[in-house]
C-alpha cells in the first residue's frame, strides 16, 4: 500500500510541475502587456514600469521563472488589488467555504446517484432505467447556473422555503468558531443547533446545484459499468453457484463496478471545481470562485493566476487521492505499486 | 481539349455506398428511433436560426426601449422583455448564431489538432506519442473550466479566446481517444494484412485507420459540441469573452440572474431554456450520429 | 442404466426475445443424464448447447426463456421452481464450470474468499470452519500451496490454474450434477488433459454426474458415455460414445465426424462424401531429391523484449539500482528451412515463440538477431517498415488467424483482395482489377456475386476465403498461415484446409503453417518444427515427429491430444 502511495506521488510530479509551467506561461509569454495586467487598469505608464521591475519582468525568461518558483515556495502569489491582501490569505480565507460546498454537493450526488445506476441496472428495462437515463442526458444538458437560478426562483421567489441566496450564512447567524472552516462541522462542534439549521439551509441550494450537475456523468458510468460488471462471466459463475443476490450484486458486481466510476470522480471533480465558480457567483458564496469571478471584473490580475494554480494543485491532489482509493479497492493496481 | 484523351477512369467504386442508401439509412435510423428523429429536427431548427435569425427576428435585438421595460411574456413580445426594454425573443434568437460559430469553429479546431495529434501519436508511438501525452496530461491536470478560465484571461477578452479555450480544454478528450482508435488498430489484422499488400506506412494511416476511427470522432464531435456550448457560455456568464450588450446565451442569463429573486423570471429563463434545448440537442445527435456512421448497422 | 435419470430434460424449447421477433435457440429437445454418468453435448458454434445448460440452471439472460417442455432434477421440477430454491440448488446440487476460466473468477476478491462464500451459502461452512473448508476444497483440485494459493488473486494464476479454482468452487458442496461448457477451450493442449483428468477423477469419487458441453468431438469421445449432438437448436443424434463414432447415424453426424482430422486420414477425408472431391494430388514431397536451394533459411533467429523495470526510479536516482533484468526471449535462437514447394509445421502451445517468428519471417517484425534469407536475401536485414515497399514483398504474404479481423470492416471484398495488385501489382484498369478478382475469388470457391459485400455481410467461413484470396492475389512464393481455422468451425475447416493444400500445388508455393492442432498440422505439413519456450524442440518430417517423436514434449504433446476411438 505504502509502495502504490509512493509511485502515484511520483506520477503526480510531472504533474505539478506541467501545471506551474502553465501558469507560468499564462503569464508571462502570452500577448499583451503582463505589468499593464497586474498593475490594473487604472495605473499610470510609471506605476507599470515600477511592477515591470518589481516583478522582474525586465529579466530574461528563465530567471523569471525561478522567481516565479521562488516566490511560490514561499507561497507568494502576490498581492490582490480589490482586497489589498496577498492572494495566498485570500485564498486560504475563502478555500472553506467552497470546499464545504463542494464536497456537500459531492455528498448528495453520489447518495442519489449509486443508487438510481445501480437500480438501473439491476433492472435493466423497468421505470427506473429510464428515470436514469433521463437524469444521464437531460442532466449532462444543464447549464449549471441556469440550475442555480430555476432553484432559487422556485424555492425562494415561489415557495419561499430558502432563504435568499446571498452567502453561506443570513446576517442574523452568528459564524462559529473556526476549527474545520466547514461550517456545518464547526457549528456541531460548537454544539450550536441554531447555527447549523441556518448554514444548512443556506448550503442546500446551491449544494443541490451542484449535485443536479455531478449526477449525470455518475449515473451514467453507475448504470454503465454495473450492466457490464452484471453480463461478466464471473457474476454468472457466482449466480451458477447458488450465490444470494444481495452477495451476487453486493459484493461481486457492486465492488467491480466501482473501479471505472472510481475513475469519473477525476472527471467529475474537474466539472465540480469549474461549475462551482458559478455555482458561487449564482449563490453570492464566499468562496474562492466568486473570488476569482470578482477579480475577472476587475481585471486584477494575481488573484485570477493565483486561483487557476489553487485550483490546478488542489485538483491534482484530489486525483492522487481517486488512485489510492482505486487502489484500495483494486488488488491488480495494489499489487504492481 | 486534348487531355480528353487523359481522362482518368472513373475512381473504382468499392466503398461508397450510394448516397441515397445513405440517406434511407437516415430515415431508417429516425424511424427507429425517434428520439433521435427529435434531436435532428432541432439541429435544423437551430441551424436555421443561426443562419437566418437575425433577419427575421421582429425587434432589432439591441434595441432598447425603457418604455416597455420589465414585462413578461406576452403576444407582443412572446419572451418578455429585459430591464432596458430590449425584446428577450428576438434576442434569444439572434444569439444562436454566435453560441453555434463559437461550438462550431472551437470543435473544429480541436478535432484537426486533437485528432492528428492522437492518430499520430496513437500509430507511429514512440516521442510523437510521449510529447502528446504529455501536453495532454498538462492539460487534463487542470480542472478544464478554470483553466478556460485563465487562459482568457490572460489571452484577452475576446469571442476568438473563446474559442481557441474551449478547444485546448478539449484537446485532450480528443486526443485521447483518436490515440487509444489508432493505437488498438495499429496491430489489427486488416493493418498488418495491408502491409502485407505493400501500402506504406503513411498509406496505412490514410486509408486503413482514419476511415475506420471517423464514425467515433464523429460521435465524439457531436458529443463535445454541447459540451463547446455550454462552455463557451459558463465563460461569458462570469464576464468572459462576449460584452454587452451584444446577445449571447450565457451573457443573458447573467443579465437576467439579479431579477430572479424579484420575481422577473423570464429574463434569465428563456436564453437559459434556450441553451439547455441546444446542449440536449447536441447530446442526442451524438447518439444519432453514431447509429448513423457505423457500418455494422448499415444493411 | 438407472431407470428414472437424475436429470431428465423432456421436449424443452427456449426462445430468446430478439429485435428481429422471438428466436427458438433451442427446439423440442430430449436428454436423459444417469446417475454417475457423463453425457457430452456435442455441436458447432450456435447449435444451441451452451443455451441447455444455462435452462437447465436457470440462469438465461434476461431475453431468454422456456417456452416449452420439462426438466426434472431428481424429482424436482427445474422450470416450474421458485427462484429461492433454484438458488438453494445451484451451486449445492448442480455446478456449474465455464469456458475462459480466468474471466469466470471476480477479479478483485481473493480465491479463497469466493469458495468460502459459496460455502457459507449453501451451508457447508461456518464463519470458524470456511477457510479450513476453503483450502480443504483447493487441495482436492491438486493446487501445491494451498494456504498460500487461498490469498491469490485470480490474476496471479495461470489459466489452468484458475480452472482449477472454478472447479474446486463448482465442486466445493459435493453437487450431484456437475455442467462443464467447454472447460478447456483456450488452454494449451497439456493443461487441458490434466483439467480433464482432474475433472473425471474428482466426479468419479464422488459418483457425480456430468454434462460435457463441447465443440471437440475428440474431447467428448475421450471423456463421455454418452454424446448427444446438436446442430441448430435440435438434437441430432443420442448414442453411446463408441458407438457415435463407429456408426454414426445422422448425416449432420457423419459430417462432423468426417471434418474431424484424426490420426489416419488424408486431408480429403476431412470432406463430406457428396461433395465433388478435387483430384486427389499426389504429395510432392519436396524433401526427397530436391538439391535446390532452399527457399528459406533462418539462422540463429532471437526475439528479445526488454522487461519492464523492477527498479523504481528513485533507487536508480540514489544509486541503489538492482541489477539489469535480462531480457525475456521470445525467440531463443533458432534455426530452420522452408524448402520449395513443402508446407513447414510450426507448433507448439501458447507462449511458444511459434506467432513471433512467423512475424519475423513475415517481415512485419523485427528479429533481435539472427539472419532470415529468403532466396538467397538476407530480408532480416531489411527494417519492417520497410519491406513493404521492396519488391521482395509480394513474395512473401500471410493468412490471418482470425477472418474478422483482418478484413477492413469498410472496404468490400472485392477492395481487399486486390488491395495488394493495387499497390504492388502491375494490372491497371477497372476491367482487368474486376476480372482478376473474379477469377481470385472462383479460385478460392468464393462466389463472385459476394465480392461487392463488406465483410459483416459475410460468414467466417466466407471471410477466411477473402483472406485467402488477397494472400494469393500476386502468386506469392512463401505464404505463412497463422492458425488460418482456429475461429472456424469444424466443417468449414475441413474445407479451407483442402483450399489450401490445393493452392499450393496449383500455385507451387510454399507454406509456414502455424498451428497448435498437432492433427491438423498431420494433415498440412511435410515437415514439422515443435517449439517450446522460444526454443526448436525437435525437427523433422511429419511422419517422423508426429509418429515416432524422439522429444519428451513431443510425446507429451502427442498424448494429451484427445482421440476419438477409430
Amino acid at each position: 500500500m505504502l509502495g502504490l502511495i509512493v509511485a502515484r506521488l511520483k506520477t503526480t510530479l510531472p504533474s505539478i510541475i506541467g501545471v506551474i509551467v502553465v501558469t507560468f506561461l499564462l503569464t508571462r509569454v502570452l500577448p499583451g502587456d503582463t505589468a499593464a495586467y497586474f498593475a490594473g487598469p487604472a495605473a499610470t505608464p510609471q506605476a507599470i514600469a515600477e511592477i515591470r521591475s518589481k516583478l522582474g519582468l525586465d529579466q530574461p525568461l528563465p530567471v523569471q521563472f525561478v522567481a516565479y518558483v521562488g516566490a511560490l515556495v514561499k507561497g507568494d502569489l502576490g498581492t490582490s488589488l480589490t482586497t489589498g491582501q496577498a492572494v495566498t490569505k485570500d485564498l486560504a480565507a475563502r478555500l472553506p467555504a467552497s470546499a464545504e460546498l463542494t464536497l456537500f454537493g459531492l455528498l448528495i450526488s453520489m447518495a442519489i446517484a449509486l443508487p438510481l445506476g445501480v437500480l438501473a441496472a439491476v433492472r435493466q428495462g423497468s421505470w427506473i432505467d429510464h428515470l436514469c437515463r433521463i437524469v444521464a442526458t437531460a442532466g449532462v444538458s444543464l447549464p449549471v447556473f441556469f440550475t442555480g437560478l430555476l432553484l432559487v426562483y422556485v424555492f425562494y421567489f415561489i415557495l419561499g422555503w430558502a432563504p435568499a441566496p446571498l452567502g453561506r450564512l443570513d446576517a442574523f447567524a452568528t459564524e462559529p468558531p473556526r476549527i474545520s472552516g466547514f461550517l456545518l462541522i464547526d457549528s456541531v462542534i460548537a454544539r450550536d443547533p441554531e447555527t447549523f439549521r441556518a448554514a444548512l439551509s443556506q448550503i442546500l441550494l446551491p449544494a443541490l446545484t451542484l449535485a443536479i450537475f455531478s449526477l449525470a456523468p455518475i449515473t451514467r458510468m453507475t448504470r454503465a459499468s454495473m450492466l457490464a460488471v452484471l453480463g461478466a462471466d464471473f457474476v454468472r459463475t457466482a449466480r451458477a453457484s447458488g450465490l444470494s443476490s444481495r452477495t451476487v450484486i453486493g459484493t461481486y458486481a457492486f465492488r467491480n463496478a466501482m473501479l471505472p466510476v472510481v475513475t469519473t470522480l477525476g472527471m467529475v471533480f474537474s466539472f465540480l471545481l469549474g461549475a462551482n465558480v458559478l455555482v458561487e457567483k449564482v449563490f453570492a458564496w464566499p468562496g474562492v470562485g466568486s473570488y476569482a469571478v470578482e477579480a475577472l471584473i476587475a481585471s486584477d490580475y494575481a488573484p485570477i493566476q493565483g486561483f487557476v494554480l489553487t485550483m490546478a494543485i488542489l485538483y491534482v491532489i484530489l486525483n492522487l487521492a481517486i488512485d489510492i482509493l482505486y487502489g484500495v479497492i483494486d488488488p491488480r493496481v495494489r499489487l504492481e505499486g | 481539349m486534348n487531355d480528353m484523351s487523359k481522362v482518368e477512369p472513373p475512381p473504382l467504386r468499392f466503398e461508397a455506398p450510394p448516397s441515397t442508401s445513405l440517406l434511407a439509412h437516415a430515415r431508417h435510423i429516425v424511424s427507429e428511433n425517434p428520439v433521435t428523429g427529435l434531436a435532428f429536427g432541432l439541429f435544423a431548427l437551430i441551424l436555421f436560426a443561426a443562419i437566418f435569425g437575425p433577419s427575421i427576428v421582429p425587434y432589432d435585438p439591441l434595441a432598447s426601449n425603457t418604455n416597455s421595460a420589465l414585462q413578461g411574456p406576452s403576444a407582443a413580445h412572446w419572451f418578455g422583455t429585459d430591464q432596458l426594454g430590449r425584446d428577450i425573443f428576438s434576442r434569444v434568437v439572434a444569439a444562436t448564431r454566435l453560441d453555434f460559430t463559437i461550438a462550431v469553429a472551437s470543435v473544429a479546431l480541436v478535432f484537426l489538432l486533437g485528432g492528428l495529434a492522437g492518430v499520430a501519436a496513437g500509430f507511429f508511438g514512440g516521442w510523437v506519442d510521449t510529447i502528446v501525452g504529455r501536453v495532454a496530461d498538462t492539460i487534463m491536470a487542470f480542472p478544464l473550466f478554470v483553466l478556460a478560465m485563465g487562459i482568457v484571461a490572460a489571452l484577452g477578452n475576446s469571442v476568438t479566446n473563446i474559442v481557441i479555450a474551449t478547444a485546448i480544454i478539449n484537446f485532450p478528450l480528443y486526443a485521447r481517444v483518436a490515440r487509444a482508435e489508432a493505437n488498438v488498430r495499429r496491430e489489427a489484422g486488416f493493418v498488418q494484412a495491408a502491409r502485407l499488400s505493400g501500402n506504406s506506412e503513411w498509406r496505412l494511416l490514410l486509408t486503413q485507420i482514419v476511415p475506420n476511427i471517423m464514425p467515433i470522432m464523429a460521435v465524439q464531435m457531436s458529443l463535445t459540441m454541447g459540451y463547446a456550448i455550454l462552455n463557451a457560455a459558463g465563460l461569458s456568464f462570469i464576464g468572459l469573452g462576449v460584452r454587452p450588450p451584444t446577445p449571447e446565451w450565457g451573457i443573458m442569463v447573467a443579465e437576467g440572474a439579479s431579477f430572479i429573486v424579484s420575481g422577473e423570471w423570464w429574463i434569465a429563463f428563456f436564453p437559459g431554456l434556450a441553451l439547455m434545448t441546444a446542449v440536449f440537442c447536441f447530446n442526442l445527435l451524438g447518439d444519432g450520429v453514431r447509429d448513423l456512421v457505423d457500418p455494422q448497422r448499415r444493411n | 442404466m438407472t431407470a428414472k435419470p437424475l436429470l431428465d430434460i423432456k421436449n424443452l424449447t427456449v426462445e430468446f426475445a430478439t429485435r428481429r421477433g422471438t428466436v427458438q435457440a433451442v427446439k423440442s429437445i430430449d436428454i436423459g443424464v444417469g446417475k454417475g454418468e457423463t453425457v457430452a453435448i456435442v455441436g458447432e458454434s450456435g447449435s444451441g448447447k451452451s443455451v441447455t445448460s444455462y435452462a437447465v440452471v436457470r440462469i438465461l439472460d434476461r431475453a431468454g426463456r422456456v417456452a416449452e417442455g420439462s426438466i426434472g432434477f431428481s424429482g424436482i421440477d427445474l422450470v416450474g421452481a421458485s427462484e429461492a430454491q433454484m438458488r438453494d440448488l445451484r451451486g449445492r446440487e448442480i455446478s456449474m464450470i465455464f469456458q475462459n476460466p480466468r474471466a469466470a473468477l471476480n477479479p478483485i476478491r481473493k480465491v479463497g474468499k469466493q469458495i468460502e462464500d459459496v460455502l457459507l451459502q449453501h451451508v457447508q461452512a461456518t464463519r470458524a470452519t470456511a477457510r479450513a473448508k476453503a483450502i480443504e476444497a483447493l487441495e482436492k483440485v491438486r493446487i501445491a500451496r494451498p494456504e498460500e494459493r487461498y490469498d491469490a488473486y485470480p490474476f496471479e494464476l495461470s489459466g489452468g490454474m484458475c480452472q482449477r479454482i472454478v472447479i474446486a468452487l463448482a465442486l466445493a458442496c459435493q453437487p450431484q450434477l456437475l455442467i462443464a461448457d467447454e472447460p478447456t477451450t483456450g488452454l494449451d493442449v497439456t493443461t487441458q488433459k490434466a483439467v480433464m483428468d482432474l475433472i473425471v477423477e474428482l466426479t468419479r469419487e464422488r459418483g457425480m454426474s456430468t454434462i460435457l458441453i463441447t465443440h471437440d468431438l475428440g474431447l467428448a469421445a475421450a471423456y463421455s458415455d454418452k454424446v448427444v449432438v446438436m446442430e441448430k437448436g435440435r438434437v441430432v443424434e443420442t448414442a453411446a460414445a463408441a458407438e457415435i463414432f463407429c456408426n454414426p447415424q445422422h448425416p449432420y453426424t457423419r459430417r462432423l465426424m468426417q471434418a474431424t482430422p484424426r490420426v489416419g486420414m488424408a486431408l480429403r477425408d476431412l470432406l463430406p462424401e457428396a461433395a465433388a472431391k478435387p483430384p486427389a494430388v499426389p504429395r510432392i514431397l519436396a524433401a526427397a531429391g530436391n538439391a535446390a536451394a532452399p527457399l528459406l533459411r533462418v539462422e540463429n533467429l532471437v526475439k528479445e523484449y526488454p522487461r519492464p523495470a523492477t527498479g523504481s526510479l528513485l533507487a536508480k536516482l540514489i544509486g541503489k539500482a538492482e541489477p539489469e533484468n535480462p531480457a525475456f526471449r521470445a525467440v531463443d535462437g533458432i534455426s530452420f528451412e522452408v524448402r520449395r514447394g513443402e508446407t513447414l509445421g510450426l507448433v507448439g502451445e501458447s507462449g511458444c515463440g511459434k506467432s513471433t517468428t512467423s512475424m519475423m519471417v513475415n517481415r512485419l517484425l523485427d528479429p533481435t538477431s539472427g539472419r532470415i534469407v529468403f532466396d538467397g536475401q538476407d530480408i532480416g536485414a531489411i527494417p519492417a517498415k520497410q519491406f513493404a515497399l521492396t519488391p521482395l514483398r509480394r513474395r512473401i504474404q500471410m493468412v490471418f488467424q482470425d477472418p474478422t479481423d483482418s478484413l477492413n470492416p469498410r472496404f468490400t471484398a472485392e477492395r481487399a483482395i486486390l488491395d495488394p495488385i493495387l499497390r504492388m501489382g502491375s494490372l491497371k484498369g477497372r476491367d482487368a482489377l474486376r476480372a482478376r478478382c473474379e477469377e481470385l475469388a472462383t479460385l478460392v470457391g468464393l462466389p463472385i456475386e459476394l465480392i461487392d459485400r463488406f465483410p459483416h455481410q459475410l460468414s467466417g467461413g466466407q471471410k477466411a476465403r477473402v483472406g485467402i484470396a488477397r494472400a494469393i492475389a500476386l502468386e506469392p512464393d512463401l505464404v505463412i498461415l497463422d492458425e488460418p481455422t482456429a475461429a472456424l468451425d469444424v466443417s468449414v475447416q475441413a474445407v479451407v484446409l483442402n483450399l489450401l493444400e490445393e493452392l499450393k500445388q496449383r500455385l507451387r508455393m510454399s507454406y509456414i503453417f502455424v498451428s497448435h492442432d498437432l492433427n491438423v498440422v498431420r494433415l498440412l505439413c511435410d515437415r514439422v518444427i515443435v517449439m517450446r519456450t522460444g526454443e526448436i524442440v525437435e525437427q523433422g518430417t511429419a511422419e517422423e515427429v508426429l509418429g515416432a517423436p524422439q522429444a519428451e514434449y513431443t510425446r507429451e504433446l502427442l498424448t494429451a491430444i484427445p482421440h476419438p476411438p477409430l
